[in-house]
């Protein structure tokens, strides 16, 4: 009895699963772009917004995300491959390696919101940024750090020991030969990388919540000392904190969609990084 | 360039690189310093065992109130809630890729779990709003779908890649010559999946479910959007609860600096980050076991 029925329950359960999960990504997908695609137009990625945010376009918060994500970026990257250089060529086993790993480990699971709040303790307050742009994208920066090293790590790992000797042989110094020949051969890794971790710190919205995000800017925003809008916060508060929500659902829809396509379009980078590396082995 | 300056800056740099990983292990220094200070300048305030105790947040009122329960219950409803739907699926996809799926299917199912991972959890908490809150008061004949349910089903959808793809590795990382013994005494492929390599995988499993879980009790933005908020002692799945994270969402931003209520959000903070640590050390500990099977 039991076994006549086995492979049916067998397909139906697997399949079942796999489909369920690929559906939440189908219907995201399609409901982002069957109600958001009719909002975009060449005004709403150019255009201010006005009349209360109920019209106009989200420039600000895309220029806000752009330059947020750089300075992630800026924080992030220089010290993430320096760690991780550390960590591969010159760490040896021992108490304070192990430390670091750790370190790194569990800095990789703190939830981001507290992140936001050691960067308003650290700095908003501490530093005296003041809640502000620089501000937000260095709490965005220590929130990627954890990332960026393990993946540049995994890359240098990948660099085989004899590259290493061969630049040695020739009478290189370790750090020449880091430079010139170890980070070059892992450069197509790390990029990948550094463009994962971009992606998914343009879509955080806790770690900014307290160190420099606003809902409205008034006048011409960029500036690095003042607040400053950002995609997915302004996405947050169209979505749950505007006092004509039905009204501007059309505008949370086109934001949501522009959100998840820069986000896309980053992962779409680092895959093809990956890709054209891989076939140039 | 003289040999000398070669290798007094090949000394340099390196106490550079070394000087950065010490600056890892002080940022998460950092973040613990923060949160005891903060901690105990709120327990100057308030006792201990009121905050773990009272069953009532409510910073704002006359006779202000610091129980941590509500929110921590909140947090739970919503995280397992969330792991009743994404553990037997992510188990079952996971099984899916590894053992059913040819290469080509396996090469096309991976990018898009990994696309799913890419979604902002903004976006998610916004679909929480338009999709799964209008269908679940539809279900429920609620006025609207923002409680714990509708946070668990996004926290199952953030959860999953995270557990699927764990799983898949740990699947993956079995020896070919158990499921060979198992063919050979005559099981199918299905058995061989439930008896063999399910349970042999299990410490990987487990490893999955708990990163999963330390996702989704740390995620805010789902949660702050999907379930409502509202104050009270959380009911059940279909009433709103209001978590650890989006508590500090909502009234950080309000609160003045240096006030009992400011260093009360710290402690839930401080809270949250000892929850996620050692479930984040769990997970670690069951990894580290089956690397070693694989070894073995």
């Amino acid at each position: 009895m039991m076994k006549k029925f086995s492979p049916v329950i067998e397909w139906f359960t697997l399949l079942f699963c796999t489909g369920t999960v690929l559906l939440f990504l189908i219907a995201i997908l399609w409901d982002l772009i069957s109600r958001g695609w009719s909002s975009l137009s060449w005004e709403f990625i150019t255009a201010l917004p006005s009349d209360g945010m109920t019209k106009g376009g989200i420039l600000p918060a895309i220029t806000g995300t752009v330059i947020l994500t750089l300075l992630t970026a800026l924080l992030a990257v220089p010290l993430g491959i320096s760690c991780a250089i550390y960590l591969n060529e010159y760490a040896k086993d021992g108490w304070l390696t192990r430390l670091i790993r750790a370190s790194i480990r569990n800095l990789s699971g703190v939830p981001s919101i507290i992140y936001g709040l050691f960067g308003l303790a650290l700095f908003v307050q501490g530093f005296r940024m003041g809640t502000s742009m620089l501000a937000a994208g260095f709490t965005l920066g220590l929130l990627s750090l954890p990332y960026i090293i393990s993946t540049t790590e995994e890359a240098l790992r990948r660099i085989p020991a004899s590259t290493r000797e061969a630049a040695l042989g020739v009478g290189a110094t370790q750090f020449e030969s880091i430079r010139d020949v170890v980070l070059p051969s892992a450069l197509p890794g790390i990029l990948t990388g550094i463009v994962l971790t971009l992606s998914r710190a343009a879509g955080e919205t806790a770690p900014i919540l307290f160190t420099g995000v606003a809902f409205y800017i008034n006048g011409s925003s960029g500036y690095l000392n003042q607040e400053f809008m950002a995609l997915p916060y302004h996405l947050y508060m169209l979505s749950t904190q505007h006092q004509a929500i039905e009204q501007v659902r059309p505008l949370a829809y086109g934001t949501a969609l522009v959100l998840v396509m820069v986000v896309f379009l980053l992962n779409l980078t680092a895959f093809y990084i990956r890709y054209k590396y891989r076939n140039n082995e | 360039m003289k040999l000398a300056a070669r290798e007094a800056i090949d000394r340099f740099v390196k106490i550079l690189f070394r000087t950065t990983g010490l600056l890892v292990i002080g940022i998460l220094g950092g973040i613990f310093i923060m949160l005891l200070w903060n901690t105990v300048s709120f327990f100057l305030h308030i006792k201990p065992l009121d905050f773990f105790t009272a069953n009532q947040w409510n910073p704002g009122g006359h006779h202000a109130s610091y129980g941590i329960l509500p929110l921590m219950v909140s947090t739970s409803l919503v995280t397992l809630g969330a792991m009743l739907i994404a553990i037997p699926l992510g188990i079952g996809t996971a099984a899916f890729m590894s053992e059913y799926a040819s290469k080509r299917l396996r090469n096309i199912l991976k990018p898009m779990i990994e696309m799913l991972a890419a979604v902002p959890s903004v976006a998610i908490g916004f679909l929480g709003i338009v999709i799964v809150g209008p269908e679940i008061a539809k279900l429920t004949h609620q006025a609207n779908g923002l409680n714990a349910l509708n946070g668990a089903v996004l926290l199952a959808i953030m959860a999953l890649p995270t557990i699927i793809t764990v799983t898949e590795d740990a699947l993956q990382a079995l020896p070919s010559t158990y499921r060979e013994a198992s063919y050979s005494v005559g099981a199918n492929r299905w058995q061989t999946l439930r008896k063999v390599i399910i349970p042999s995988a299990a410490p990987g499993i487990i490893a999955a479910i708990m990163l999963g879980v330390g996702r989704a009790i740390g995620e805010t933005m789902t949660v702050l959007m999907a379930t409502g908020n509202a104050s009270a002692f959380p009911k059940g799945f279909f009433h709103s609860v209001r978590t650890i994270t989006a508590t500090i969402a909502i009234e950080m931003g309000e609160v003045p600096y240096q006030t009992t209520h400011y260093y009360a959000l710290f402690a839930i903070a401080a809270v949250l980050f000892i929850i996620t640590l050692l479930v984040n050390l769990a997970g670690e500990y069951f990894v580290n076991r089956y690397r070693k099977y694989q070894a073995a």
